[in-house]
């Protein structure tokens, strides 16, 4: 591209070194782009999750199926705790732009509380489910299911103790340009995997008990 | 390394202590988008937990599409998703995306309905018989 602001020297090998001395050409925020495309690849994870389950998700190799498994009540109440939980990250955001520090991390503490009991109702049904002998290996349903949901559920994990650690930077550091940057990624991915969520409560539960 | 800090300070023009390209976000926006979730969850709840419409097909097909507006709703007031943010390139990272996970999951049911509709049925007597 040619560009008149940039000047252009010769490096040592004799190639001609570009200079963007306006700085029109740098990125205005890399961080929070690259860790957009990082989701976008997530999404096609879950997308191969979701497929594996649409292909496997009737085989019940004549163990039990959705519709015998599924506890919809339960699957309702984990639904709005994440919904709670993204809330809250919000009002979070609210505070770190009005900068904050005390609301922000009450804020984030009660997000991670929200998050800690959506994984607590899930390991539960899990352990429900493998109580009653519905366990990954039963079936090609089984197994998709506990690959797809498992997966969300690991996902929600980590994003607890990333939410735990920069809660003791906000504390220790206090609201720096560096912990808004970290504290926005968070935003996405929290956000990114309720959207997830909604898939999963859509094609595996809701459609799981349809006969 | 000074002369990189210089232009960074320069080149753009927000200020010191804000994230370049950070959404600006408010209570309102959050307030409508969780207040329309909940109506687009608790919607397809109800209709499969009270049988409401008879076909199962259609009830499929009517919670696929409360799913696909509730996860616009997340992108714009959540995600903060929109044509300018990042110059377009999140938009289009995510039309990209979108297209890729539209052939992967149309495709793998397409091909693997078919092959379970067109391979030889396969009695009991050939099960036992598998290495």
């Amino acid at each position: 591209m040619a560009n008149a602001h940039a000047i252009a020297t010769h490096g040592a090998d004799g190639r001609p070194l570009f200079h963007d001395a306006k700085g029109e050409h740098h990125a205005a925020n890399g961080t929070l782009l690259g860790f957009w495309l990082y989701l976008m690849s997530d999404c096609l994870i879950f997308a191969c999750l979701f497929a594996t389950y649409g292909v496997l998700g009737r085989n019940y190799a004549g163990g039990p199926t959705g519709a015998e498994l599924f506890d919809l009540p339960l699957v309702a109440l984990n639904t709005a705790m994440l919904l709670f939980s993204s809330i809250t990250y919000g009002f979070a955001m609210i505070a770190m732009q009005r900068r904050k520090k005390a609301p922000v991390l009450i804020w984030l503490a009660i997000t991670a509380l929200f998050g800690l009991s959506f994984v607590g109702i899930e390991l539960s049904e899990f352990a429900h489910l493998i109580h009653e002998g519905a366990s990954p290996q039963r079936s090609g349903f089984l197994t998709s299911f506990f690959a797809l949901v498992g997966t969300h559920g690991l996902h929600v994990s980590f994003g607890i103790v990333w939410l735990t650690v920069l809660m003791i930077q906000v504390g220790k550091l206090g609201l720096t340009l560096e912990n808004q940057r970290r504290l926005l990624c968070l935003s996405m991915f929290w956000h990114f995997l309720d959207v997830v969520w909604i898939g999963v409560f859509t094609f595996v539960y809701l459609m799981g008990v349809l006969p | 390394m000074s002369a990189s800090h210089a232009h960074s300070d320069h080149g753009h023009g927000h200020g010191h202590d804000e994230v370049p390209g950070a959404p600006h976000v408010s209570f309102g926006g959050y307030a409508v988008g969780f207040i329309l979730s909940v109506i687009l969850t608790a919607i397809p709840f109800w209709l499969v937990m009270n049988n409401v419409i008879a076909s199962a097909n259609l009830t499929a097909f009517v919670i696929l599409g409360f799913a696909a507006v509730q996860i616009v709703v997340h992108m714009i007031f959540f995600l903060h998703l929109n044509s300018k943010a990042e110059e377009g390139w999140t938009l289009l990272a995510l039309i990209f995306t979108l297209v890729l996970v539209v052939i992967l999951l149309a495709g793998s049911l397409w091909v693997m309905h078919h092959l379970n509709t067109n391979m030889m049925p396969m009695s009991v007597h050939d099960m036992s018989n598998m290495p």
